[in-house]
Formats: structure tokens, C-alpha cells, sequence
């Protein structure tokens, strides 16, 4: 029994707010720790990283890990998580409300950084600069009131997959705008159903209710110019002529154009590789995960995919959403100098390079994009780098803890109105008035 | 012998046979349950627990500076979701529950039959209750996907239905969905419960009925039924507290949407997703207090009684 | 013995009814080892037979990682969980149906309440209590927090199955100088198989299917259970599921159950007709 629990236990039924004093926060905790591993040298420190669930994802990890073990003489334990992003969200948030130290390293998406950073130590301190190596976008993204939560580890970026063989076959060129792409999938689809395939699609994404739907709606909006929900000042600015464009633009690809089937208000990113994959689309918005499955050997589509940037809005602007992972370190960690050393190495160049040749995981650092062993491995990454580079943020920092609301508010929004239960202008009026009212005015 | 001093005995070993379950029970749950009604008074938030504060029932219900009503039991139509997911549920229990029950009924009564392979097929009954559900719910998932799901396709090819259909993103047909799937793992709970209560039937009440020449339907609803009531209740009640409680199986088919959003579900993405842990603790407590309300109007509808001893 | 026209329409009838139950009990499951077969591509084509044998995902389910240990841990698990609730189910059930007291009823309400609580709102006062016993990434903590929802459930049942049966039995017991617990054992227990089994074997499932308190507790792989295996399981890429591993884990996870419910089921009918009432 750690008296550390009981501790927590005690405050927690007093409802003692703050008297409980926090062990592990400060060097206190880390000297402490230290003195205890001299003492007992047959014991070396071990350090717990969460990263990744199993296949390849979990094997790079240990992978890494190992090496940087070697190198320091620590141990590393991986602690595997489920893949499902809320699920785990969930085991870290009872984890680290409990104060637990089982977990040092903790891999984070790219939304919650501001969620989780009081939690989370400042790396400032251990990166000696490196942070200025990796995208700016994401930096930002990262920092939380000048804390550094988390070092970039591999980033994501939404992009258009299309059927290369299709569009040559009717004499269409990949589209550069979203009234190009109406249009071409339109065509191509009516014309491959007249052609006997009547199962047919023109263009699938995310659009169940959940974070991917999010994220889809963010790219229409942004690439309108209708703004990123909430500006970096905390203002929200949703409600506007061009981001209600943006919106009822695909809620037509369901009910007025029907390139888009129903179903797609219930699928997330595999559902509408499965349409895809099946050679049952034209277009498909996903993450470049798709790319690797749809060229695969078994694949029906294998050799008739290209992959190219998001669509064009009238604003002339392309927008991809940011993906993408992040390390984090722990304030209840024990040796939390060995876990910030095991982050800066995971996230440096050498560890990404590797992991972008062998996982295809996209760096975040800006040079590899120029790596020839990269580009041999996957020739799409010098093409998309402008795509990474620029890639939108959700407003998840700014909004910290309550970004998660504020994106189901969105979804929800913006699915009412892909469902066709609401005009996109009147949703966003009422998504306007309650993200003010969650925000108490736009303090976050 | 003096009964009085066999009363007190058997009354002190029932006692000795009670403590040893109580004392697990309150070990397991007393400090969970108390933790949890008291959050509900608290603003706690999970990204910092300990800075929080008492603020008695506004969780429950406040008057904003705006003249507004704001909290749990103002959140209908515009201002939440609550009192839609608590509808959600009673729905869901509701339909699940009924259907689940006669369907095991039927199941039961034929298991009850002697016949060859018997054994087979009440093992086969009770393989959707054995598929844990975080599976049985993916895979339900992947058979009613509209574009490559088996439902589609078995209903076309057998002529019932000209058009594929969106089972689970189709506003309409969401809930219908979710039932469905909740009555095909379910039920196999309710077959089980109702046939061990048929095997501890005494026979002689059937053989004399048989004897009578009495009609079997009418047997089975002024013999069989009454006698295995108790059992029946007891069933009913814990379907109806599990369906009240669902979520994994409604998290996985259709996550957040409002049409199928329960209880469990709004509070788990107030306590995760918005991880508002006073307003989530607040919720699961109202949970209680409906679930313990519907149970008692239950009880006391079907009077069960607690008496029944001797 | 001669039949009539009727009886063959009768017969015909109970055997459609129970063909339609397997049917329907059966089908969706059937469909997941088709699956379990399929990999790649083929997992998005709808079929009703399967055209190749590939046992490939098997393979890389037992291979990847620790599944075995996954499936053992979860034996003992969920015989843990089955032996303690049974056998403070059954003591707590005939003290609750058989012993006329006060506060009997108050008593039955409050464990009926235990259960009306969501799992989401219990896990983290839960994850406080095994840390605070020391019980973090152990068996125990399972076996320990699962009780919250096999308990009331199997104090509830056997205390109505308990209720109904017979006092004279009780009677000759107390005549023959029998203490309680002998009552329970020589008497009950014989009388009990059906609802014991049944409570058994339902408890065995919960247990064996639990998610979310196993994902939380148990940290390291060694100790994991399987529904949670199942779910760590994941693509080469985090994105994809890996539909046919996911497919050939669960028809894997179903087996065990299935073999326990063949080996008991015979248990459940077993009840009066074993001769138990003597006199």
C-alpha cells in the first residue's frame, strides 16, 4: 500500500483542496527517487512509456525504446493502450486524477495538449532547442500558456484519395476545387452505375458523429475561409455566411447531388476505407494510413490510387486538419529527467527517420521531408509536404479543457445539418450562442 | 422445544451468513458510491481534481445571472441533452426488456420440451451472451454497415427489401436498431433465468393437470406462469437495471448521436470526453435516483414482496 | 405407439420453431468465423459459405502477443468470481429467504441499489480503492471489483429460488440436529443445481466479459484479460482494425464458454428430477 494512495484517498474524502503535497512535483521527489535507485544498483530505473496498442505501431515503439535503453542503462516498460483515441483518454485522465506514477511517458493526440496539460511537466527545459526543428503549427499547438506540454512525434494531415484508372477512363483531371470534385464524381458515378456497378459512390468521409466529423467539417470550413471555430484570441467565430457554405455545400453531397451515400453519417475513417477499398468510390477523404491498405496485394484497387491535397474553397485556400501524436511527460512520474531524456530522443531525427521508413509515420520535422531514404520509401511525402506543413489545428489549445465540448458541439451541429434537420445558418447560430455560454464569453 | 429460542438462534447464524457478503459488498462499493454522490455536489474537473469546490445543488439546478434556469434538471430541448437521454433509456428498456422477455419466454418453454439435442441447442441459445460485447457490438457494427453489411445484402437477395437501408445512421431507424441487437444479446439472460425456474417446477402440478385433460395454453397461463412469477420478477428487474445502465453496445453502434444517446452514455461523455467530473458525478447520481424510482414503482406495481420466507 | 396426421403437424412445427431459434441465435456468430477466415480485401465482400480456409488470422492472434496468458487470466478470473459470488450469494440467501427478520427487506433493497449505478461513475472511485489495497495490476483487483455487479445479482436469485422451497424439508433437517451450514450444503445445495448453475455460469460471463474495469486496473500485459486483448488489438497502422484478428479472437474468447455451458447445462436440468426429495 503506498502512502502516497492513501494520501490521495484522505484528501479526496476531507475534500481537502490543495493541502495534499504533491510528492513527485519538484526535485524532491526526484532526488528521492535517485537515491533510491543508488542504493539499490542491482535495480535499474524503469521507466513506463504508453505508445501505440500492438503491430507495427507497438513493435517501432518497443524498437526505439530499446535503443535509447541501451544507450542510458535504463529499463523501459511499454504499456499498451487501446487504439480507440477516447478509450484511452479515459484510462490516462483516471490514471492521472489518481495521481498515479505507473505511467511516465505518455503518447498524446494532437487535441489534447490542453486537456491534459496540467498534468504534464514543461520540456522546455530538457529540449535544448530541438523544438524548433519540428513544424511551428504544431509547437504552438503544443504549448499550453507557455508550458511546453509535449514533443511532436509523427503528425497526420487529412487528404483526397481518388481512382486514378476512373477518372482517365471518362476524361477527368484530378480536382484542384470542392465544386470540381461535385462535379466530377457526379459524372464518374452516373456514369460507372449506367456501366452496370450500381453500388456506386462518388466521394465518402467521416461523418459520424465524433471527433473525425470534426475534423472533415473544420477542412470544408477553413478551406472557405469561414475561420477555425474559435480564434486564437478565445473569440468564437463560428457563426458566419461562409463557414454555413461551407457546411450545407456537403450536406447537398448527401441529399441534393447524392454522391455521398447515408450511410456516411454513421462511419468513421475504416467505413469509408471499406467503400473505397471495395473499388465502391471515386473520392474518399482520409488519413494517409489508407494509402499502404489500398495498395496492398489483395486490394481490388491496388495500382488504381493517387493521392493528392484537399480540395480548393472559394477563399482559394486548400486546408488539411492536424493530426498526429505527441510524447508527453508525466508530473507524478518518479524520474520525470530520465522520461523527458527517453522523449527527446523518440522525437529526435534519427528515431522519426526511421520510423517514417519502416511505419511510413510522417515526420515532423521539416528536413526529413527532403530525406531521400523518405521519399524512396514513400514518394507522396515530398509531394504533400506543403500539406503537413500548413496543416489547421483544431482550436484545441486555446480552448484547453473545454475543447472537447466544443467539438461536440460542432459535430453535433454540423451533423443536424448533414442529416438534413437543419439549414447550416440556423445550426451555427445556435452552435454560436452555446460555445459563448461553455466559454462564459470567450475566457476559456 | 422452545421455538422462541430456535427463532433467535436461526436469526443469529442468518446473521453470521449475512456479514461476510455485506461487509464485501459495502468494501466494494460503499466508497465508489460515496465518492461518486459526492462529486455530484462539487465542481470538480478532471483535469485538476483537487481544486474544487463545494456548490451544493448547482449541479443539479441553478439560476444563471441571466434570470435563465441552467443544470442537470433544466437540460431539455436546446440547453442539453439530459432529459432526451433519459427518455432514450426508458424507451430502450422499455421495448428491450418486453421483447426480451417474450421472446425468452418462447425459448424457454421450447428448451423446457424434451427432444434430441437438447443440450446442443440450449448451448447454441446462449452463445450471443457469451461474445463479449465490446465484439458482438463491432461486429453487429460491420453486418448492418449500409454499403458492405450482411443485413443489406440477405434482405435483398431474399426479396424483402428493394433498396439498401442505413440501419444505423438513419435517424429513424437508430434506436430500432439498437433494440435489436440488445434483444438478440439479451435474451439468451432472460432463456436461462426462465428455465431454471421451469426445471424447479414440482411435475405433479402437471401431470395432474394432464390428467384433466386440461388445454397446454391454458396450463401454461394458470399453472406455469404463476408458479415461476417469482423467478420472472427477479429477472425483469435485473434486465431492467442493466438495460437502464446500457452503454457499450449503444458507445460502439452509434457513439454520441443524440437519437440513441442514454443516460450512461451523457454521462460518460461528461465525465470523459468534457471531463466535467462534479456535472458527470451529479448525473450518475440523478441515473440512480430514476433507476431506483422506476424499480420501486416496479416492485410495488408487481407486487413483489420481500416476505416470502417462512 | 401410432401417431396422428396431427401430432406430425405438431412435431414439424416445434422442430421449425427450433430450427428458427438456432437460426437466429446462431447466424451473426456464424458470420464471425466466416470472417475470422477473410483478411485484406475480402473482409468488405459479403458472402454466406466460406470459399477458403484461411487460418492465418488464428495464427497471428496467438502469435502477436500474449493471448493464451490473456485467456488463462481470465479463466481464473471468472472462476473467482464465480466461487466467491456463490458461495456468499448462497450463505446471504438463505439467511435473506429463509430466516424471517427485520430490515429484511430494506437489506434487499440497498444490494438491489448497489446495481444501479453506471460503471463509467464507479470506475474512478474504484481505481482509488485498489490502489489504496495494494491490489493494482493483480488478478485480485478484479476478482475484488467484479463482486459490485455479480453480487446483487446472485443474492437476488438464489434468495427467490431459495424462498421456494419446501419447509418441511428444512424441518426434518432441524429435527435431524443439522446446523445451518450443513442445511445448506446436504439439503439446499442438491435442490439448488438448476439456479446455481444458472447464476453461475451468468456471473461466469460477466466476468469473463468485462471491459472497462480491466482496462483500468491492470496495466502490464502478462495480467491481462481477453476482452481488453481483443481490444489493444490493432492494425499495422492505428487506424485500421484489424477485422479478421478481431473476428478469429472472439470466436477463440466463445469456445471456453460454449465447452462450459455444454459441460453444466446437464446440471441445470438436473434439479428435482434427481430424486433430491427423499422425505
Amino acid at each position: 500500500m503506498t502512502k502516497n494512495a492513501l494520501y490521495a484517498l484522505l484528501a479526496a474524502t476531507l475534500g481537502f483542496a490543495g493541502c495534499g503535497k504533491d510528492k513527485s512535483e519538484g526535485g524532491e521527489g526526484e532526488s528521492a527517487a535517485l537515491t533510491k535507485a543508488s542504493n539499490e544498483p542491482t535495480a535499474p530505473v524503469e521507466i513506463a512509456i504508453s505508445c501505440g496498442a500492438v503491430g507495427k505501431e507497438l513493435q517501432l515503439c518497443k524498437t526505439g525504446a530499446a535503443a535509447w535503453g541501451k544507450k542510458t542503462g535504463a529499463k523501459v516498460k511499454v504499456v499498451s493502450t487501446p487504439n480507440e483515441a477516447s478509450e484511452r483518454l479515459n484510462l490516462y485522465q483516471t490514471n492521472l486524477a489518481a495521481k498515479s506514477s505507473n505511467i511516465d511517458v505518455f503518447q498524446i493526440d494532437v487535441i489534447w495538449p490542453g486537456i491534459l496539460a496540467n498534468h504534464m511537466i514543461d520540456l522546455k527545459p530538457y529540449t535544448k532547442g530541438a523544438e524548433n526543428d519540428h513544424f511551428k503549427a504544431i509547437i504552438e499547438n503544443n504549448t499550453v500558456k507557455g508550458k511546453l506540454v509535449g514533443m511532436p512525434w509523427f503528425t497526420d494531415a487529412g487528404v483526397l484519395y481518388y481512382r486514378k484508372d476512373l477518372l482517365e477512363k471518362h476524361g477527368e483531371k484530378p480536382p484542384t476545387t470542392w465544386d470540381e470534385l461535385t462535379t466530377t464524381a457526379k459524372k464518374v458515378m452516373d456514369a460507372e452505375r449506367k456501366a452496370g456497378n450500381d453500388k456506386m459512390w462518388g466521394f465518402v468521409w467521416q461523418g459520424k458523429a465524433y471527433e473525425g466529423l470534426t475534423c472533415d467539417a473544420l477542412e470544408w470550413v477553413a478551406s472557405y475561409g469561414g475561420g477555425s471555430i474559435v480564434d486564437s484570441s478565445g473569440k468564437v467565430t463560428i457563426n458566419n455566411p461562409k463557414a454555413a457554405a461551407a457546411i450545407d455545400m456537403a450536406a447537398g453531397w448527401i441529399n441534393e447531388v447524392k454522391i455521398t451515400p447515408q450511410d456516411v453519417l454513421n462511419g468513421a475513417e475504416e467505413e469509408a476505407r471499406g467503400v473505397f477499398q471495395s473499388g465502391n468510390a471515386v473520392f474518399m477523404r482520409n488519413w494517409p494510413y489508407a494509402w499502404a491498405l489500398a495498395q496492398d496485394a489483395d486490394s481490388p484497387v491496388a495500382g488504381k490510387v493517387a493521392v493528392v491535397a484537399l480540395p480548393k474553397g472559394p477563399s482559394g485556400r486548400s486546408a488539411a486538419v492536424l493530426g498526429g501524436w505527441q510524447l508527453a511527460v508525466s508530473k507524478y512520474s518518479k524520474h520525470p529527467e530520465l522520461a523527458a531524456d527517453l522523449v527527446m530522443f523518440l522525437t529526435g531525427a534519427e528515431e522519426q527517420k526511421r520510423r517514417a521508413i519502416e511505419g511510413a509515420y510522417n515526420p515532423t520535422i521539416g528536413s526529413l521531408y527532403q530525406d531521400a531514404d523518405i521519399l524512396k520509401a514513400t514518394p507522396f511525402f515530398g509531394s504533400l509536404y506543403d500539406t503537413f506543413l500548413n496543416a489547421q489545428p483544431r482550436p484545441s489549445t486555446v480552448t484547453g479543457t473545454k475543447y472537447n465540448r466544443v467539438s461536440v458541439e460542432f459535430f453535433n451541429a454540423v451533423h443536424e445539418v448533414l442529416s438534413g434537420k437543419s439549414k447550416a445558418a440556423d445550426s451555427l447560430a445556435a452552435l454560436e450562442s452555446k460555445l459563448k455560454a461553455v466559454s462564459k464569453g470567450g475566457r476559456w | 422445544m422452545p421455538m422462541s429460542n430456535l427463532t433467535r438462534s436461526r436469526v443469529r447464524s442468518a446473521w453470521i451468513f449475512l456479514v461476510p457478503m455485506l461487509v464485501i459488498l459495502a468494501l466494494v462499493a460503499g466508497w465508489p458510491l460515496f465518492r461518486t454522490i459526492w462529486y455530484g455536489f462539487t465542481d470538480a474537473n478532471l483535469s485538476d481534481p483537487e481544486a474544487r469546490q463545494f456548490v451544493g445543488f448547482e449541479n443539479y439546478l441553478r439560476r444563471g445571472d441571466d434570470g435563465e434556469w441552467y443544470g442537470l434538471l433544466a437540460e431539455f430541448g436546446d440547453k442539453g441533452n439530459w432529459w432526451l437521454s433519459v427518455w432514450n433509456t426508458v424507451k430502450f428498456a422499455v421495448v428491450s426488456v418486453f421483447l426480451e422477455t417474450v421472446l425468452g419466454l418462447v425459448i424457454a418453454l421450447v428448451l423446457n420440451a424434451s427432444f434430441k439435442m437438447r443440450g446442443l441447442v440450449r448451448t447454441a441459445v446462449l452463445i450471443p451472451w457469451a461474445i463479449p460485447t465490446i465484439v458482438s457490438a463491432k461486429m453487429w457494427q460491420w453486418i448492418l454497415n449500409g454499403q458492405y453489411g450482411m443485413m443489406n445484402d440477405l434482405l435483398m437477395t431474399l426479396g424483402i427489401l428493394s433498396q439498401p437501408l442505413s440501419w444505423t445512421a438513419d435517424p429513424d431507424l437508430a434506436m430500432a436498431s439498437v433494440i435489436a441487437v440488445d434483444v438478440w444479446k439479451t435474451t439468451p439472460f432472460m432463456t436461462l433465468l426462465i428455465l431454471a425456474a421451469l426445471q424447479m417446477l414440482p411435475s405433479n402440478c402437471y401431470e395432474a393437470a394432464r390428467v384433466d385433460g386440461i388445454h397446454p395454453v391454458k396450463v401454461f397461463f394458470k399453472v406455469t406462469l404463476p408458479l415461476i412469477r417469482p423467478a420472472l420478477m427477479v429477472a425483469v428487474i435485473f434486465r431492467f437495471l442493466d438495460a437502464l445502465r446500457v452503454f457499450d453496445l449503444i458507445y460502439i453502434l452509434t457513439s454520441n448521436s443524440k437519437d440513441t444517446m442514454t443516460m450512461s452514455v451523457y454521462v460518460r461523455q461528461q465525465m470523459v470526453d468534457f471531463a466535467e467530473m462534479g456535472y458527470g458525478s451529479a448525473a450518475s447520481t440523478m441515473l440512480f435516483i430514476i433507476i431506483a424510482l422506476i424499480t420501486i414503482a416496479y416492485l410495488k406495481i408487481g407486487r413483489v414482496s420481500f416476505e416470502g420466507g417462512r | 405407439m401410432k401417431r396422428g396426421k396431427k401430432d406430425y403437424a405438431k412435431l414439424v412445427g416445434f422442430y421449425t420453431l427450433v430450427v428458427a431459434i438456432i437460426l437466429y441465435a446462431v447466424f451473426p456468430f456464424y458470420y464471425a468465423i466466416l470472417s475470422s477466415f477473410k483478411s485484406g480485401s475480402a473482409l468488405f465482400e459479403v458472402n454466406y459459405f466460406p470459399f477458403s480456409l484461411d487460418f492465418g488470422n488464428y495464427g497471428s492472434v496467438f502469435t502477436g502477443q500474449n493471448f493464451g496468458q490473456s485467456i488463462w487470466n481470465s479463466v481464473l478470473v471468472s472462476f473467482g468470481v464465480v466461487a466467491l459470488s456463490l458461495l456468499l450469494g448462497l450463505t446471504g440467501a438463505f439467511a435473506l429467504a429463509r430466516v424471517r427478520f427485520r430490515g429484511r427487506g430494506l437489506l434487499l433493497m440497498t444490494i438491489l441499489g448497489v446495481s444501479m449505478f453506471p460503471a463509467v461513475a464507479v470506475l474512478s472511485g474504484m481505481f482509488e480503492l485498489i490502489r489504496f489495497t495494494g491490489m493494482q495490476d493483480s488478478l485480485w483487483s478484479l476478482v475484488f471489483s467484479y463482486m459490485i455487479f455479480t453480487l446483487p445479482f446472485t443474492v437476488w436469485v438464489l434468495t427467490t429460488f431459495m424462498r421456494d422451497l419446501p419447509l418441511e424439508l428444512e424441518e426434518a433437517a432441524i429435527m435431524d440436529g443439522a446446523t445451518p451450514w450443513q442445511t445448506i450444503t446436504q439439503v439446499f445445495m442438491p435442490l439448488m443445481w438448476p439456479a446455481l448453475v444458472t447464476t453461475g455460469l451468468l456471473a461466469f460471463i460477466q466476468a469473463w466479459n468485462e471491459f472497462l474495469f480491466a482496462l483500468t486496473f491492470i496495466l502490464v500485459d502478462e495480467q491481462r484479460t481477453v476482452p481488453v486483448a481483443i481490444a489493444l488489438m490493432g492494425g499495422n497502422t492505428p487506424r485500421e482494425l484489424p477485422w479478421g484478428n478481431i473476428m478469429a479472437a472472439s470466436v477463440v474468447v466463445t469456445l471456453p464458454v460454449v465447452a462450459l455451458v455444454l459441460i453444466f447445462q446437464r446440471r441445470i436440468v438436473a434439479g428435482l428430477t434427481d430424486g433430491a426429495v427423499k422425505g
